[in-house]
């Protein structure tokens, strides 16, 4: 299982490719959507691409819950594989 | 009918002669084609009998940022591209939640397309079939719409009087153009800005387009493949490009004290009514087109000093349209055909050869149609070859006409 910090850089990554956000701005405690303006198309796409990088499986309903990165990394820690 | 005049205040494309107004109409004026060898390796996967094309001279993502041209059709990104420079070339600023130099209750947008995204459409439909729905981008519907152009500039420049994208083949840019002046005179917008795109080179409209032999096989020769009203000429060159532009309320673009290019004075809309692909023999629809926008200008056929053909290089189109053009207008009027410089931008083509027509008024100045040098006998017009001949202009038309049996003139008088 990775690390939470290899977890959130890999995150970054990922917001850069689909979002063209700045990989330093994609903190823990930013919002995906009030924070770095991500939206709803782009959230499925960052979802998809972070199953791929991290061997998890994100339901819609659990996609639903991530709010923040933070909820993101901390999804990831706890279900990837 | 509304005495509203309208004015055409700014213009934008990108083109297979370049990347903005400025360079397109400088190659037309200088004699180069934009057509060339296709070099993607479909051609000769699929062993295609068309290996040429009018590609754009630059491509979009030079102008557009990365993350926002992965969100955007290719045709998308044309659209935005040309609407952007009308928008800027009329003296306007970006748009923002802070500043808006139009209203945006009364600013609409009227940009057609013939197709809208096929390359989007089948692009997804790889990765369905390869790796399932996960892979299947959530853009995919967004980027394949044909209105999906219209929408993106609406959005880009806060145009909230309604965004309209006429679909009616090769004549959408020029039933954009109709539209949006629909929506000045009938009071919905001060300001429309109204044009065309479209960006399908792909080997399934090159293959379908070959299919109904409609296209040129002159693949050793790029160059003069397209030859409108030339008695060698084969068929049409596909291209890909947009074209805008700013309609504008003439008072109030002479309020700010705008450049006014040309008033766009009147249009004809006609349906043959007839085939899906050929236009009908008499050429009614197109005849009545033309009469109808003389009719809604105010003026008489003799008045129409040019047209700007929508003549693509094929057979029996070419012939038929000149012969409309002798009964609409008559044999004093000065021809030219940008398809044979441009290729045809199929939903792009009505509103860059609008653009043209624009310019040749503005200009006094028509440029030649490339390659004619045998004039089909049928044909007898007079249309400009060699080199662009100095004309002064007080009312051209600008034909385009498409798939479906859609007839749209468009009459640009001077300001």
């Amino acid at each position: 299982m990775a690390d939470k910090e290899e977890i959130l850089s890999g995150l970054a990554e990922i917001v850069e490719e689909v979002a063209g956000v700045a990989q330093d701005d994609v903190s823990t405690e930013k919002s995906f959507v009030d924070d770095l303006d991500i939206d709803s198309l782009s959230m499925v796409e960052i979802a998809v691409q972070a199953e791929d990088k991290f061997g998890v499986k994100i339901p819609d309903d659990e996609l639903a819950n991530l709010k923040t990165v933070g909820d993101a990394v901390d999804y990831v820690a706890a279900n990837s594989k | 009918m509304s005495n509203i005049d309208v004015v055409i205040t700014g213009l934008g494309a990108t083109t297979p002669l370049g990347g903005d107004v400025t360079s397109t109409w400088d190659g037309l004026i200088a004699g180069r084609s934009g057509v060339r060898t296709i070099e993607a390796d479909w051609v000769e996967r699929f062993d295609l009998p068309v290996k040429i094309g009018a590609s754009l001279a630059e491509e979009p993502t030079e102008t557009i940022p990365r993350v926002q041209a992965r969100r955007l059709d290719r045709c998308e990104q044309v659209a935005l591209i040309a609407a952007r420079q009308a928008w800027a070339d009329a003296g306007f600023a970006e748009q923002t939640d802070e500043h808006t130099d139009v209203e945006p209750e009364r600013l609409g947008v009227s940009i057609g397309s013939g197709i809208g995204g096929p390359v989007t459409l089948l692009d997804q439909d790889d990765l369905l079939e390869e790796h399932g729905i996960r892979k299947v981008s959530p853009l995919t519907v967004p980027m394949l719409m044909p209105n999906g152009p219209a929408a993106h500039v609406g959005i880009d420049l806060k145009a909230r009087a309604g965004v309209h994208s006429p679909a009616s083949a090769c004549a959408s840019g020029a039933e954009g153009i109709a539209t949006g002046f629909q929506m000045i005179q009938s009071g919905r917008a001060d300001v429309v800005v109204a044009g065309g795109a479209e960006a399908c080179i792909a080997p399934i409209t090159i293959a379908g387009f070959a299919q109904a032999r409609t296209v040129s096989t002159r693949n050793d020769d790029p160059a003069h493949a397209s030859r409108p009203f030339d008695t060698g000429r084969d068929g049409f060159v596909l291209g890909e490009g947009a074209g805008a532009v700013v309609l504008e309320r003439a008072d109030r673009a002479a309020a700010r004290g705008a450049r006014v290019y040309a008033r766009l004075s009147g249009f004809g809309i006609t349906s043959d009514a007839h085939h899906i692909t050929g236009n009908h023999p008499d050429g009614i629809g197109q005849i009545a087109a033309m009469h109808h926008a003389i009719r809604m200008a105010g003026l008489t056929a003799s008045d129409v000093g040019h047209v700007n053909a929508h003549a693509t290089s094929t057979v029996v189109g070419d012939v038929g349209e000149a012969a409309a053009i002798r009964k609409a207008i008559g044999e004093h009027a000065v021809v030219t055909a940008p398809k044979s410089a441009l290729g045809h931008l199929v939903g792009g083509a009505g509103a860059v050869e609008g653009i043209i027509a624009i310019l040749s008024i503005y200009h006094g100045l028509v440029p030649a149609t490339l390659n004619l040098e045998n004039l089909d006998p049928k044909v007898d017009l007079d249309v400009v070859s060699g080199e662009a001949r100095k004309v002064e202009l007080t009312a051209a038309i600008s034909n385009s006409f498409g798939f479906g049996g859609h007839n749209t003139a468009l009459l640009f008088t001077a300001a």
